[in-house]
């Protein structure tokens, strides 16, 4: 809380009581504990321990962010990783000593907040305090002498301190005690309890919510239905379960992009539109259009378009002459410019496995006699080229689960179309004999793919309205100023003294100008009182 | 005027901006230096009448002892206004020439800033215009680094005289020389169009908000500094510039108060609703997410450290440089070292890699 705070230490109250060491009871250390606990002191050093413990979450690859990152870093830090895998540091943020720290300062903050919440009530009911006796001790006041009677000097500053609650009796005759800026501390605990509505709600999200991906093929024959066994990669929550999926399916009716021809962008696209169309339940087939930055949200769960790329339509034949492998092939882009990887897996062939992995260039040109990719646009494919490497034998398919983008090569050969090139170079259409035999693949056709994120995070509208409270809380508690204002007029030697003086509780406050503002009005009134004389 | 004559215009300007900066630095330490032998003055004037109250004799190691000194002196009915120059013992005889020289050369160095400052507008502006379409000016680094710098000076000259800033001249001054000068030597890029994620409003608004902040932040960083070597070198001839601590905290406070709320809303609230938009979820762990966020606890704890016991002042003030630091490393940091950010302003925007299974399912 940023309202200063008594701090005081056990040994405050502690030294008094004469005991011999030990003897402090249950109820005692809890009680110190928890004062501890919801000292301002301890907040501050959680917060700061909070920041430190986020560290690492971004220096170690982290599996919730990017498995594939945490998975490669993992391969290459084998004495590192069983340490980090103890510590938690490829889970950070779910790890529990950095729970620990989070739920010890959402524990010290609700500790700090209530007892707060009930001051300030009794606060706001309570009369201003009574005047100090002496003014002219605090940081800042002023003195002055005039002619005019006690009564009258303080009338003034009671109309003058419009805005301010005055306390009722004035503490003593001789003086007004004005106070304002009560909201200062409401906006602070509106704060302070808002953080706690974020918190909650993006536990909330983290724990019911998920994200998954997914590469959807445009056309009529492809097309996604929400359901767990569809998502190419899917992170739920904790709590998820696969009743949360809400029921819906899209397929992808067209997908455009802008390719720009000139300028540093060249070669690369903007401007991407899906075009779907989708069912929600038992609704209507509808449309939409799908951009970037502009998801389709259905039910509670949004629609997002994240990436694009090409699919070219394989067809592999075996040496019996029989289709070992056909249909559009998800490339993955390598660069901006769509120059794209990917792999084709034919376990099935006879005598032999066979596999290739390659490369897609959209726009092909060449430079020092070097393919090279042009731009991502392929337009109608006359400049589109398909570069495979070949393997025969055995694809090692037994050993366990394989990426569908990597092809294990250590128990396969290599095969080349003839000895002097390495890979078979396809234009669209065309299609290359194997050696030996083996059969042919061929280049038929290219499509496109988009690749969708869909996601669910329940809670997030009150996630929002967390912080927006808690940003309005925020500037009340930096920018109200509390404010205690006292004037004392009094006869001395036939004479008023009249003292002023206020006080900013916030520190930040600057009270030399509202006395030297209060006391310009009272005497300027005075002087303007004379001249109507 | 074609895009290519406003990319020139861009950088002229910023080379006329960055020119001017520097007379007005030149301007700053003129007038700081005369500040320098007036308090030489004033030292030897209080080495030769020791039983004087020297202004250092007053001045207080902590921001707690600075509130009972006003006291005393509010007492004693004197205000003393902490910017006004340490009083310069009983001998301190500094010639009306040096005095005036001061007062000539700060004006001076005030109005060129202003103008430089416009300068610096005209070349945010110009760099927009130059992209097809046209856009905001923050691209990239070198985008970025000049928008911030530009926070920094203007908020400078925009809160002049409300915190009485006059002192800060050469500190401004001289880390907006210094950025502008890595951003045009080492971070300079040809104008290129925004990617598809960053065209979106609420991106607009979240780097405005970041940006503004760090300027803010970096103001306020600069005030703190000067509070923790003000503190630990009281005497320092160098420092009579310097306003009294007490007057360097409010000032830092104030900044940084304007500050935090503009962070907040940035990468709180915009940044995470930009996001929700162009990811598809609100906060995803990202590196530069990750700092913002330290960044935001960092000045939460000071905001708590001015207000604790035992905190407030000193080490209130290496909170602050510590979060200046963590803001820094954000920007500069994670764009060169993370690999995993999804920030893209700094590198061209990776390919989306998709791991898939042969196995499905949810199992991961
Ligand atoms: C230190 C804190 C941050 C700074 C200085 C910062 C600044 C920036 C800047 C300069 C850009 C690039 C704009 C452009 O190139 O036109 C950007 C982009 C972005 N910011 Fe932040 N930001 C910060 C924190 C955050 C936070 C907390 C979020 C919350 C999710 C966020 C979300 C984004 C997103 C999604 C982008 C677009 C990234 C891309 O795809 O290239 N940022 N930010």
């Amino acid at each position: 809380m940023s309202t200063p705070t008594t701090d005081k230490g056990p040994s405050g109250q502690e030294k008094q009581d004469v005991r011999r060491p030990g003897e402090l009871n249950v109820r005692e250390l809890a009680r110190w504990g928890w004062r501890q606990l919801t000292s301002m002191r301890t907040a501050l050093i959680l917060l700061l321990l909070l920041a430190l413990a986020a560290v690492p979450g971004s220096l170690v690859p982290q599996d919730g962010v990017d498995s594939l990152k945490a998975d490669q870093w993992r391969a290459a830090h084998t004495t590192l990783t069983p340490i980090y895998e103890r510590l938690g540091l490829f889970n950070v943020y779910s790890a529990p000593w950095f729970a620990a720290i989070y739920l010890l300062l959402m524990v010290s903050l609700v500790g700090c907040i209530i007892p707060r919440c009930l001051v300030y009530a009794r606060a706001m009911r309570a009369q201003p305090p009574a005047t100090p006796a002496k003014l002219t001790r605090l940081p800042d006041s002023a003195t002055y002498v005039t002619d005019e009677e006690p009564e009258e000097v303080l009338a003034a500053a009671r109309k003058e301190l419009r805005g301010y609650r005055i306390r009722k009796d004035g503490g003593s005759d001789d003086s007004v005690s004005a106070e304002k800026g009560y909201l200062r501390e409401a906006g602070n605990l509106v704060f302070h309890m808002s953080l706690i509505i974020v918190l909650v709600a993006f536990a909330f999200g983290s724990l019911f919510g998920y994200k998954g991906g997914v590469i959807v093929l445009v056309g009529e024959e492809y097309g996604f239905a929400n359901e767990l066994s569809q998502y190419d990669d899917f992170k739920p929550g904790s709590l998820f379960t696969p009743e949360d999926l809400d029921d819906f399916s899209f397929k992808i009716d067209d997908f455009k992009a802008e390719w720009l021809t000139t300028g540093p962008g060249a070669g690369t696209a903007r401007g991407f539109e899906s075009n779907l169309r989708y069912t929600a339940g038992a609704s209507d087939e509808k449309k939409y259009d799908l951009k970037v930055n502009h998801p389709l949200t259905v039910g509670g769960t949004d629609i997002f378009l994240l990436a694009h790329g090409y699919a070219p339509v394989i067809t592999v034949r075996d040496g019996e002459g029989n289709v070992a492998y056909s249909g559009p092939t998800i490339f993955l882009p390598q660069s901006q410019n769509l120059l794209s990887f990917g792999v084709v897996k034919a376990p099935y062939a006879s005598p032999e496995q066979i596999g290739f992995q390659g490369l897609l260039y959209p726009f092909q040109g060449t430079v020092d006699g070097e393919p090279v990719n042009l731009m991502g646009d392929i337009g109608d494919g006359s400049n589109a080229m398909l570069s495979l490497q070949g393997f025969r034998g055995d694809l090692n398919l037994d050993a366990g689960p394989q990426s569908v983008y990597a092809l294990d090569t250590s128990k396969a050969h290599m095969m080349s179309p003839d000895e002097t090139g390495k890979a078979f170079n396809l234009r669209l259409g065309e299609t290359a004999e194997l050696p030996d035999g083996l059969g042919s693949v061929s280049f038929d056709d290219v499509q496109q793919w988009n690749r969708v994120q869909i996601s669910k995070s329940p809670g997030k509208e009150w996630a929002l309205l967390g912080v927006s409270l808690a940003l309005v809380g925020l500037l009340g508690s930096l920018f109200i100023r509390p404010r205690r204002v006292w004037v004392r007029a009094r006869r001395v030697d036939g004479r008023t003294l009249v003292e002023v003086a206020a006080l900013d509780r916030s520190g930040g406050g600057d009270t030399a100008s509202v006395v030297t503002g209060l006391v310009e009005n009272l005497r300027g009134a005075r002087t303007q009182e004379e001249k109507d004389v | 005027m074609s895009d290519h004559t406003w990319g020139v215009l861009s950088n002229q300007a910023i080379t006329a901006a960055g020119v001017v900066y520097f007379l007005a630095l030149l301007c700053a330490l003129v007038e700081w230096s005369a500040w320098l032998s007036r308090a030489k003055a004033a030292v030897a004037a209080k080495e030769l009448v020791p039983a004087g109250r020297g202004h250092s004799v007053q001045t207080p190691r902590e921001s707690e002892r600075v509130e009972t000194n006003t006291v005393e002196s509010s007492a004693d009915g004197d205000r003393v206004d902490l910017d006004t120059p340490p009083p310069s013992g009983s001998g301190g005889s500094i010639s009306e020439v040096t005095e005036y020289r001061a007062a000539l050369f700060g004006r001076l160095s005030l109005m060129l800033t202003a103008i430089a400052v416009v300068c610096h507008l005209a070349a945010l502006i110009a760099r927009g215009m130059a992209a097809d379409p046209n856009r905001v000016p923050w691209g990239n680094m070198y985008e970025f680094t000049i928008s911030g710098s530009f926070v920094v000076a203007a908020a400078y000259v925009v809160l002049y005289r409300r915190l009485k800033l006059a002192w800060m001249a050469p500190w401004v001054l001289g880390f907006t020389v210094v950025v502008l000068m890595l951003a045009v030597v080492a971070l300079y890029e040809p104008v290129a169009p925004l990617t598809e994620a960053l065209n979106s409003y609420w991106l607009v608004i979240h780097v405005i908000a970041a940006i503004i902040a760090t300027g803010g932040f970096t103001l306020g960083g600069i005030a703190s500094l000067a509070y923790l070597l003000k503190n630990r070198f009281p005497d320092a001839a160098l420092l009579a510039r310097v306003p009294e601590l007490a007057a360097l905290d409010r000032v830092s406070y104030r900044i940084h108060a304007f500050a935090f709320p503009v962070w907040t809303f940035g990468v709180l609230i915009s940044g995470p609703i930009w996001a929700h938009e162009a990811w598809g979820s609100y906060w995803n762990w990202d590196p530069k997410e990750v700092w913002a966020f330290i960044t935001w606890v960092v000045y939460a704890g000071y905001l708590h450290a001015r207000a604790t016991a035992g905190w407030k002042g000193k080490k209130a003030a290496i909170v602050a440089l510590i979060g200046l630091a963590t803001l820094w490393f954000n920007f500069i940091g994670i764009n060169y070292f993370s690999s995993t950010s999804q920030h893209s302003y700094a590198a061209p925007a990776a390919p989306a890699v998709v791991e898939l299974t042969i196995s499905e399912g949810a199992s991961r």
